[in-house]
């Protein structure tokens, strides 16, 4: 019987050495993104609120999320948004054995890439003000 | 339950309901932000009346309800799946993941109040 191949976990050290491949990295920035968005969920309920309980709430959130500090969350939970539902659409064609085979998963994982950041910079310009 | 000669398969089975689940509220969500995005479309320009104007309604409301418990399901399984990939002692992710439950619950009740506010 031939020796068998042993197989084990990395540790925390060589997280820094480890070459994730670009479908790895869309998939631990899915779960760290959705990660993101179910603890902030409190502040964007709370954003929800203020929006819509009265005129003056209105006028309330667009004066208070005029801080730097709440721009950079919104900014950030944009980029999880989309980044999370790209990259989501994308395990769902996976799921439908669709784009399974390497070359193809590491173009789809670019090709998300490629949508979210843009996608995100553009959400990042309407949340500064500069569009 | 014994799967070839190494691989125990052992629990309550409510492994694949979640893993489908997961997918299902996946695509409820994402038809929700579709749906948010063209009526955002249809009322611009954005001020106060618009924007309470898409959630006046009772269709709207319901919709968002509908979005809002598949989020929090779809928020349970994710935390649960990390929650039981990198927390080993029983113990602690026993309680992470209560907390994880009350989280959630109280942001759908929040959400509802907020809903019918408008």
């Amino acid at each position: 019987m031939s020796a068998r191949r042993v197989i084990r976990n990395i540790s925390i050290p060589d997280l820094v050495r480890y070459r994730l491949p670009v479908p790895g990295m869309l998939s631990i920035l899915h779960r760290v993104s959705g990660a993101l968005m179910v603890v902030a969920l409190p502040f964007v309920l709370w954003l929800f609120e203020l929006s819509l309980r009265s005129e003056s709430s209105w006028a309330q959130l667009r004066r208070g999320a005029a801080g730097w500090l709440v721009r950079i969350v919104l900014v950030v939970l944009a980029w999880a948004l989309v980044h999370h539902a790209l990259a989501g659409l994308r395990h769902l064609l996976l799921d439908l054995d669709l784009g399974v085979d390497r070359a193809q998963a590491r173009r789809s994982a670019w090709i998300v890439f490629a949508i979210s950041l843009p996608l995100a910079l553009w959400a990042a310009l309407i949340i500064f003000g500069v569009l | 339950m014994a799967v070839g000669a190494r691989r125990l398969v052992v629990g309550a089975h409510y492994g694949l309901r979640d893993w489908l689940m997961q997918r299902a509220t996946a695509v409820v969500l994402a038809g929700y932000l579709l749906l948010l995005a063209l009526q955002i479309a249809l009322a611009r320009p954005i001020d106060y009346d618009a924007w309470s104007g898409i959630f006046a309604s009772l269709g709207m409301k319901i919709a968002t309800l509908i979005a809002f418990v598949a989020l929090a399901y779809h928020g349970w399984i994710g935390m649960r799946d990390i929650w039981m990939d990198y927390v080993r002692p029983t113990a602690v992710r026993v309680l992470l993941q209560l907390g994880t439950i009350l989280w959630l619950a109280a942001c759908l009740a929040w959400a509802v109040h907020i809903l019918w506010m408008v």
